[in-house]
């Protein structure tokens, strides 16, 4: 059960990289809010044009964790549901198969945020 | 000292330019750029480079491990234990962040405890937390969403976008 | 009457007003940095048993407020004004200190150059015949401005390396017209400079121009030469700040010396990984409070100037993409 795990280690350490390289090298106000953005949109765009499933098929969850993938998974349940209902999948799609990572870091973010104080 | 005059003639400033006295400091704000570049000091990009690496790696491959235990303990199909797989590292970045702890990893390893999901989850738990005190409406339930917020509205209007454009593609 | 401003910017006092005791409270950053020894009080934690760090701030000006005229040995009612200040919008923990004490308040924002800007003011007061006794304060809490100004604390984020950390402390000096003590001898009121730094983590960037401007305009009015003062402290532009300072005073034909330091750069040692040095209200104020006012007292300083620093960006401003403009104001104390 070990033989994906240094594929992740490899693939995901590179997108994080593209991210740091991203922070260090252009103007100093980019904020983490501003990384996050980047990647969850390049995720979806390269997941519409079908180049980020190659990825996950080498890298597993090294492509699936960082936000980009995220933004895969939008993708592909836009045009699984485009292809399925239609103009209205479009719409749809995308939600549904983000709905499980929403609804728990909605969920998560609030129960700790209503448990915990801010340490400083 | 013109260049300071444009400078504040740039910015649309009604200034009696025969009032003024221009700051006695004997720099034009262009040299003075030059300065500030020079001396301040620019991120130790290599370092930061490597420990993004090994950081973004780990916490991928512990999402690997998680994905693998769910597929083979408990019968999850490969998508159900990527999305439980990524539903426990929100739970584990949300926690991390309520203990305090999340903020230092980042300051180690940058954009590799920014970029994966438990980033994603630190990013919506520190501004509630942090908002708390203005109540659990507008401070934990709205501030939930100030990274957050950003986050899916690009993601779904781009989504949006791509299903749209499939759709389209495939009339033809 | 014969006027007692000189030159461009400067007023000097002709009673100078007398430095009758300061006090100050840290946070526990503070207390471990390399001028501990001269802290009042040293906060345990930085919330100090409140609810929220704006209380915490909040109480520690009040507590810098009453203890500074305790310090003093005078009533509380003797005093006429408190002139204070904070980083935090509407200036709430001045406010709120005040709120606790109930002496006619004069709120003032300057940023970090605010124990600067009351001290000048409350010597103004005095040696005008306004006031016989005026409490100066100023206080920054880390926590309440990095929410406000930045992300918040528990976000996780790689500071640049020319950040500086806001200090956790206030500080308050009590002037009075009679008495023993150092004398506030003279004041320099800067200017708004804005030299076009938008970046809001490179503040000793934004802030070098004016502080500069305000100094060459204090020599110049006072047709002195930087070493007059034992020490020349500028408010907090930290490591960064203090260099660019320096740049320009040599460009501009200054002299400096060994005598010009800065209270960010004093504040912390560079093992306490606050990158460039610290910053904030209270950061002049506690160095000011503590550490100076203790060698003037000592003997071992005799002349000392201020440059208070102040970064007069909102975080409106600043997400709207406007420059920095800053401020500076200059007081000399002297034994």
């Amino acid at each position: 059960m070990f033989y994906n795990i240094l594929p992740a280690f490899i693939v995901g350490g590179l997108i994080c990289v593209i991210g740091q390289l991203l922070m260090d090298l252009t103007k100093a106000n980019i904020t983490p809010a501003h990384v996050l953005v980047i990647f969850v949109t390049s995720g979806v765009i390269l997941g519409g044009l079908g180049l980020y499933e190659p990825l996950v098929r080498i890298g597993g969850a090294g492509a699936t964790v960082p936000l980009s993938g995220f933004g895969n998974t939008l993708a592909q349940g836009a045009i699984a549901g485009a292809q399925e209902k239609g103009f209205l999948g479009a719409f749809s799609g995308g939600i549904e198969a983000g709905a499980v990572g929403i609804a728990a870091a909605v969920l998560f973010g609030y129960l700790t945020a209503v448990v915990f104080n801010p340490k400083g | 000292m013109k260049e300071i005059r444009e400078l504040y003639n740039k910015r649309g400033e009604k200034m009696n330019q025969s009032n003024l006295r221009p700051p006695t400091i004997n720099l034009t704000p262009k040299e003075y750029k030059e300065i500030t570049q020079r001396i301040s000091p620019k991120p130790k990009v290599l370092k930061n480079v490597i420990m993004a690496f090994l950081v973004g790696g780990l916490i991928c491959s512990f999402g690997q491990i998680l994905i693998n235990f769910y597929m083979n303990y408990t019968g999850l199909s490969k998508i159900a234990a990527q999305m439980a797989g990524t539903a426990s590292l929100i739970l584990l970045g949300a926690l991390l962040t309520g203990l305090g702890v999340y903020d230092k990893i980042v300051k180690i390893g940058g954009a590799g405890g920014i970029v994966p999901v438990t980033g994603f989850a630190n990013s919506m738990v520190s501004p509630a937390l942090e908002y708390k005190r203005e109540g659990y409406v507008f401070g934990v339930g709205g501030k939930l969403f100030t990274v957050a917020g950003p986050i899916l509205v690009y993601g779904i209007v781009t989504s949006i976008i791509v299903g749209i454009s499939y759709s389209i593609i495939n009339w033809f | 009457m014969v006027s007692k401003k000189v030159g461009n910017q400067t007023v000097v006092f002709q009673n100078p007003p007398i430095v009758l005791s300061g006090y100050n409270v840290v946070g526990p950053k503070e207390g471990e940095g390399p001028l501990k020894g001269s802290f009042d009080k040293v906060l345990a934690d930085t919330y100090d048993g409140e609810k929220s760090w704006e209380k915490t701030e909040a109480k520690m000006l009040e507590t810098a407020m009453r203890e500074v005229v305790n310090k003093a040995n005078v009533p509380l009612v003797s005093v006429d004004y408190i002139l204070a200040g904070d980083l935090l919008n509407q200036i709430i923990s001045s406010s709120f200190a005040a709120r606790q004490i109930g002496l006619p308040f004069i709120g003032l924002y300057g940023a970090c150059s605010t124990m600067a800007l009351s001290t000048a003011l409350g010597a103004v007061l005095i040696d005008g015949g306004f006031a016989s006794k005026v409490i100066c304060s100023a206080s920054s809490h880390h926590d309440t401005a990095e929410r406000q100004f930045r992300l918040p604390t528990e976000q996780g984020n790689q500071r640049a390396m020319y950040a500086q950390w806001t200090v956790t402390g206030a500080g308050s000096l009590l002037l009075g017209n009679s008495g023993a003590g150092p004398k506030v001898t003279s004041a320099t009121f800067g200017r708004v400079i804005d030299y076009g730094e938008t970046d809001t983590n490179n503040m000793g960037a934004a802030m070098a121009p004016a502080i500069a401007d305000t100094i060459i305009n204090h020599f110049s009015d006072l047709n002195r030469q930087p070493d007059y003062y034992d020490l020349i402290a500028t408010g907090d532009l930290g490591s960064i700040g203090l260099q660019l300072v320096l740049e320009i005073l040599n460009k501009s034909g200054t002299k400096t010396g060994i005598n010009f330091t800065d209270c960010g750069v004093m504040i912390f040692s560079p093992k306490q990984d606050t990158h460039a040095g610290g910053s904030g209200c209270g950061c002049s104020a506690v160095v000011l409070t503590g550490h100076i006012l203790k060698k003037i007292i000592s003997g071992e300083l005799k002349k000392i100037l201020l440059i208070g620093s102040g970064s007069l960006h909102s975080s409106t401003s600043s997400l709207q993409g406007e420059s920095i403009p800053a401020i500076g104001h200059a007081v000399s104390i002297e034994a």
